[in-house]
């Protein structure tokens, strides 16, 4: 009885040693949650082309977490709302891993205040610098001093917390130093309570991805912004599709990428998913709300992928504003 | 003297009062978050809804992998957990004496109860996936939360232990029973119901957790089911399932919920009520076995 009982478990223990050596390849993805909704349509869309044989996983530990797996090898693919920062390609070369950088589509940011507000018509990005940045803690408090004219009353700001690449990126865009921002603001990680925020009190305002404003149109209004720079299109440009693709809802328009290991691109499965993700990239970013890159873009970005370049177009020094990707990849080349 | 009285009965009138109101606002709460999530996500509830895959429409979008990887984490949490902290608590209770040492073990299952569970996460990560090089599978998940709810688990057995009264223990012992006899056949059947009350709140906690999971590396998008425990080849049974990648059903909602579409939104809502169901049927098989188990006690 008990020699029977040894041998089952001594069956099921060499099962599980069999079954594990003959895994099924997967191509492994992680990182920024911006990213996620085009990644996830891509895999969505390869998993059916390819009928399911080829797996893809993806995990949403944000750009930086996304960054500390991919460096160790441990992810094939790292989504990112932001280019590699100068420690993380430190740790990169520590884990020996090479990468080629793929901007992949633009998102906006839209700064956003309550459909009750019928004062602020447009914003200079001085204005919202006098607003957001450090000193502001405390002392910018009211409407009516960020323009003379405008109301007299306490002003609520909402924005992304700063955990976040689009608060890195606001931050980078509008004060001028990644990261640096008042600190007396409601944050949130869920862009849809930011959203519930603005959308309830008549002297808010705040910013996130434009997808959440073109969903939630009904509830908000659009502050355009003027950059002052007549090559980014006359005065206030409002946040819109339109506007991004462009390039002249300036400086509030981001690239995101995806970086794939170098070692894993030579994997046939990874070099498959990358090229069907280049060739639908366009599509499915508008698909999930967000802004394709111009057409020519993308080729540019298949040959940066064909011919294996690796690096960062950025210098390696992370957030970088209102730069234009096509002519970027064609110094890249 | 009469005003005295007077006064202490209309204090007891205002508590009385009181203790009601603060009673229904428990459940008042509890009913608008139900109305709301069932009027939102109970159209939504399908078949389909069950047995597909995420996908970036919202209608097509199911909760297949999650709720999959729910049920594995949710099993291996169980079996580690129960026994390991039944045979603890059985331990500290029944024949550990009393010393610093067992003081010292008593205080920190204590304080281990309160820690966030983010912190558990990480250990989960430094000793599981790292150290034991589970990666970031299913087993690796499942005895990360185990963890977290065995500090629960033990202190609630050891609550049900104490109430079972000396004198039966006293009884077993003079007739000649073995401490293990004892605590096997008279002590552990008495405190059965306690003990699972214990566990079924320990699991509808761990059921509940997102940050441990997404720190020990559970994912978010997954199309596809770990190995099925059962296979068609002899012996019929195969653990690899055991090292698959995983997602669970709170991480799907919290993606639903933050994503810009209102469809995703009443996808979680619809993902909340799933989940909410296999809590209140893990509850109810609670019940149902306290209720058989207090029958069998007489005493």
């Amino acid at each position: 009885m008990r020699n029977g009982l040894f041998t089952v478990l001594a069956l099921i223990f060499l099962t599980v040693a069999v079954t594990e050596a003959s895994a099924r390849s997967i191509i492994k993805i992680d990182g920024s949650s911006t990213v996620y909704p085009v990644t996830e349509a891509v895999a969505e869309e390869f998993q059916a082309e390819t009928k399911g044989k080829i797996r893809v996983t993806i995990g949403v530990s944000g750009t930086g977490g996304g960054f500390k797996k991919f460096c160790t090898g441990e992810t094939d693919i790292s989504n990112a709302s932001r280019p590699i920062k100068p420690s993380e390609v430190t740790r990169c070369k520590e884990g020996k891993v090479e990468y080629i950088e793929l901007p992949i589509s633009y998102d906006g940011l839209a700064v956003v205040v309550n459909p009750a507000n019928d004062w602020a018509a447009h914003m200079t990005t001085g204005e919202l610098k006098k607003l957001w940045e450090p000193a502001a803690q405390g002392t910018v408090k009211k409407w009516s001093q960020v323009r003379d004219g405008w109301p007299d009353k306490e002003i609520h700001l909402f924005a992304p917390g700063v955990d976040s690449g689009t608060f890195d990126y606001f931050t980078e865009a509008i004060v001028g130093k990644s990261g640096a921002s008042r600190g007396d603001y409601t944050a949130s990680e869920d862009d849809n309570v930011l959203v519930q925020g603005i959308s309830t009190d008549k002297y808010a305002l705040g910013f996130f991805g434009v997808a959440y404003y073109e969903y939630n149109k009904d509830k908000l209004k659009i502050v355009p912004i003027d950059d002052g720079n007549d090559a980014n299109g006359k005065g206030p440009v409002p946040a819109s599709y339109d506007n991004v693709l462009r390039g002249t809802y300036q400086p509030l328009s981001r690239p995101l990428f995806i970086y794939v290991s170098k070692k894993s691109s030579e994997k046939p499965e990874v070099k498959q998913f990358i090229e069907f993700y280049i060739e639908n990239a366009a599509f499915l970013s508008k698909d999930v709300g967000y802004v394709s890159l111009p057409e020519e873009a993308y080729g540019l970005i298949s040959k940066r992928f064909e011919k294996g370049v690796t690096g960062s177009l950025f210098g390696g020094k992370g957030s970088q504003v209102g730069v234009k990707i096509d002519e970027l990849l064609k110094k890249g080349l | 003297m009469a005003n005295k009285t007077n006064i202490n009965v209309l204090w007891d009138k205002i508590f009385k009062v009181s203790g009601l109101i603060v009673t229904l606002l428990g459940l008042v709460v509890l009913a608008v978050l139900l109305i709301d999530i069932f009027s939102e996500g109970f159209s939504r509830l399908s078949w389909d809804f069950i047995t597909h895959y995420p996908s970036r429409h919202p209608e097509r979008a199911g909760i297949l992998s999650s709720l999959v990887g729910t049920i594995w984490v949710m099993a291996i949490t169980a079996a580690l957990a129960i026994p390991i902290g039944v045979m603890a608590a059985i331990y500290l209770e029944e024949y550990a004496k009393k010393s610093w040492l067992t003081n010292l073990i008593e205080i920190n299952i204590a304080n281990l109860a309160g820690v966030p569970s983010v912190i558990y996460g990480l250990l989960g990560l430094g000793v599981f996936v790292n150290f034991l090089a589970l990666e970031r599978s299913i087993i690796a998940g499942g005895a990360t939360l185990a963890l977290l709810a065995l500090p629960i688990i033990i202190m609630s057995t050891r609550e049900a232990l104490r109430a079972v009264p000396p004198s039966i223990r006293e009884a077993s012992l003079a007739l000649g029973a073995s401490r293990w006899q004892t605590v096997s056949t008279m002590v552990l059947p008495a405190a059965i119901p306690g003990i699972l009350t214990g566990v079924i709140l320990s699991l509808s906690r761990a059921i509940g957790e997102t940050a441990p999971l997404i720190v020990v590396g559970a994912l978010t998008y997954i199309p596809f089911l770990p190995e099925s425990p059962i296979t068609g080849e002899f012996p019929f049974i195969s653990l690899a399932g055991l090292k698959d990648p995983f997602s669970v059903l709170p991480i799907q909602i919290f993606n639903w919920v933050s994503r810009p579409q209102h469809g995703f939104i009443v996808n979680a809502a619809a993902a909340i009520i799933v989940l909410l169901t296999i809590t209140f049927m893990m509850n109810a098989v609670a019940v149902w076995l306290r209720h058989k188990y207090q029958k069998k006690i007489r005493w």
